[in-house]
């Protein structure tokens, strides 16, 4: 990895999270509400609305409205909710840390089931577990997450009783009980990721296991385990890693519907909640925060990919 | 074509994609014409009716029987999700060969945008662009497309840039083909071939995400038997009526299925080395 290559990669992610502000920017610029309405209501007079949206910058150049608005952004600062009255940005990045809970749970759930599940399904390629692994992939990139979250409430919450149904408890208040309320949640967000990985490990993995240095370490008289682990498995993994990183969007869509469906305060709630009652600086905040992490997110992952793969040499 | 449909059947995936299309299709088709019941007449005294004889799939808290408002609600979702897929391919389409066509610093610089635009998850841009517009069955069609639209831009432009290289579009200008022929005739397939593999799984994509926008209250509104809405409502009588929520639950993963595995069937058939 060349320090070239490395600063390509940094400018690069510069002008992704310029570009997804000023898509977030434009979007939200042209919502028809009038903020000044949404903020004096119906009846405010036509002077009063005036003052109101030259306090809120609104009769600004849209650069400069841009640049009110990003040079905060950029200092932890997003305005004042339009709804609550309260500045916006603590609010949101106690939502984006019980998100990233969320996030961070199905992550762990799905590397703890898939990889089993991808090595199981090329290993018995064409048998039982292959098609078993099959069937859990179709299902899971085709079953979207407000239908199989709202399918785990009614049998594990209704019907068994097992889980708690909506809410959410903070696990440093009472870890049992907070982690009660995350199980389902997490498995929801998970199904599609395991789906994913699956697929896209038992396919590397059958791959891995046709090519030539694998042949030769078995020629090698290496046993099966450590050709299985130590050269098979690590090689295919590698690939895993963009897909995670690349899932970790639907992660996000995924935590916006599980969030709504099981009453989790986090950052995907309060971009509905935000939507809902056209509270505009909240909608940007949480837009640029959730879109700014999957830009990192994928960054990270582009550098961990060329630290673990010794065969790439970028330029 | 009938060449086509032949490869595609004898895929496992094709086949059971289009077994399990074939009612959703049916649906879309003859809908009204084959509910057994006005999918909107409501009846208190029926109401939470569980799945029987008479409702199959039960009814709601309005009594309108269940399988009729699906098999009507199909006209609703599927063309949706078909019409944002289209649009989406098509705009994508036009930008990547654009971007393709342009090359040099254009394009490194249409590409770069793509990829920051596409560092928004689908269903924020779409959520976002459906703030906007205000949402309803409309707007959400459009909010996926454009939500679309920059990764189609990206696939169709690397595959127009590796059609482009290939040796028979070589030897093509080698015999003295015209413009129009090469792009046509010796591109165009090879092109055409992995655009549909990859909106035909998006389209499954597009179902998931109608319903998803629709259950979130920005898609398509009461009392339409739009599926994602259908399971919205029927939330309230999650413990009483569970099947207002498992029948179009159902509906929708089977499109998505459906969906899904025919564009993986389309994969193998079209690609003439398969071995997989």
């Amino acid at each position: 990895m060349s320090g070239r290559w490395l600063l390509r990669r940094v400018l690069l992610i510069a002008y992704t999270l310029f570009i997804v502000s000023l898509v977030v920017f434009a979007i939200t610029q042209a919502l028809p509400a009038d903020a000044a309405v949404v903020i004096l209501g119906q009846n405010a007079t036509p002077a009063a609305l005036a003052a109101v949206r030259v306090r809120l910058g609104l009769e600004d150049p849209v650069w400069l409205q841009y640049w009110h608005w990003i040079w905060p952004a950029l200092h932890g600062n997003f305005g004042i909710s339009m709804r609550t009255s309260q500045p916006v940005a603590p609010a949101m990045f106690a939502a984006l840390g019980r998100s990233l809970l969320l996030a961070g749970g199905a992550i762990l759930l799905m590397l703890v089931l898939a990889v089993p599940l991808g090595l199981a399904a090329a290993l018995g390629r064409g048998k039982p577990i292959d098609l078993f692994a099959g069937l859990v992939s179709y299902l899971g990139v085709s079953s979207p997450e407000f239908v199989t979250g709202t399918v785990l409430l009614i049998v594990f919450a209704d019907r068994l009783g097992w889980l708690p149904a909506t809410g959410y408890v903070p696990l440093g208040q009472n870890f049992l009980a907070g982690l009660g309320h995350l199980i389902l949640p997490v498995a929801t967000v998970a199904l599609v990721l395991i789906a994913h990985v699956a697929r896209m490990l038992r396919s590397e993995m059958i791959d891995v296991l046709a090519s030539d240095y694998i042949r030769a370490a078995r020629l090698k008289g290496l046993s099966w385990r450590v050709v299985l682990f130590r050269h098979s498995l690590r090689n295919a993994l590698l690939p895993v890693i963009t897909v995670v990183a690349l899932d970790v969007g639907y992660v996000l869509g995924g935590i916006i519907v599980v969030e709504e469906i099981f009453a989790i305060p986090g950052i995907g709630r309060a971009l509905i909640v935000a939507i809902e009652a056209r509270d505009l600086p909240s909608i940007q905040a949480a837009a640029l925060i959730m879109a700014g992490t999957y830009a990192v997110v994928n960054f990270l992952a582009d550098i961990a990919y060329a630290l673990l793969d010794k065969r790439i040499r970028y330029e | 074509m009938s060449e086509l449909l032949r490869r595609l059947l004898r895929t496992r995936q094709g086949a059971l994609g289009l077994v399990l299309l074939a009612p959703v299709a049916l649906a879309v088709v003859l809908g009204p014409a084959l509910a057994p019941h006005d999918p909107d007449a409501i009846s208190f005294t029926t109401r939470l009716t569980p799945p029987s004889l008479r409702y199959w799939l039960g009814t709601d808290e309005f009594g309108r029987d269940l399988l009729s408002r699906i098999l009507v609600g199909a006209r609703a979702s599927v063309p949706m999700a078909l019409g944002a897929t289209l649009l989406g391919t098509l705009s994508g389409a036009v930008l990547g060969t654009l971007s393709a066509y342009l090359g040099g610093r254009a394009d490194e610089a249409i590409m770069r945008t793509i990829d920051a635009v596409m560092a928004i998850p689908a269903l924020l841009l779409a959520l976002l662009v459906l703030s906007t517009l205000g949402g309803g069955a409309e707007d959400a069609t459009l909010a996926i497309a454009i939500a679309f639209a920059p990764g189609m831009a990206r696939i169709t432009r690397s595959v127009a840039l590796a059609a482009r290289q290939q040796d028979y579009v070589a030897s093509a200008i080698a015999r003295g083909e015209g413009g129009t022929w090469i792009v046509f005739r010796e591109m165009g397939p090879n092109v055409i071939a992995p655009v549909v593999v990859e909106s035909t799984i998006r389209v499954a994509f597009a179902v998931m995400l109608v319903a998803t926008l629709s259950f979130l209250g920005l898609g398509a509104q009461p009392p339409a038997p739009e599926w994602g809405l259908m399971i919205a409502e029927g939330r309230e009588y999650l413990h009483q009526a569970p099947w207002m929520i498992i029948a179009p639950g159902a509906a929708i993963a089977i499109t998505a299925i459906g969906f899904n595995l025919l564009g993986d069937g389309l994969r193998d058939a079209l690609n003439p080395r398969v071995d997989r």
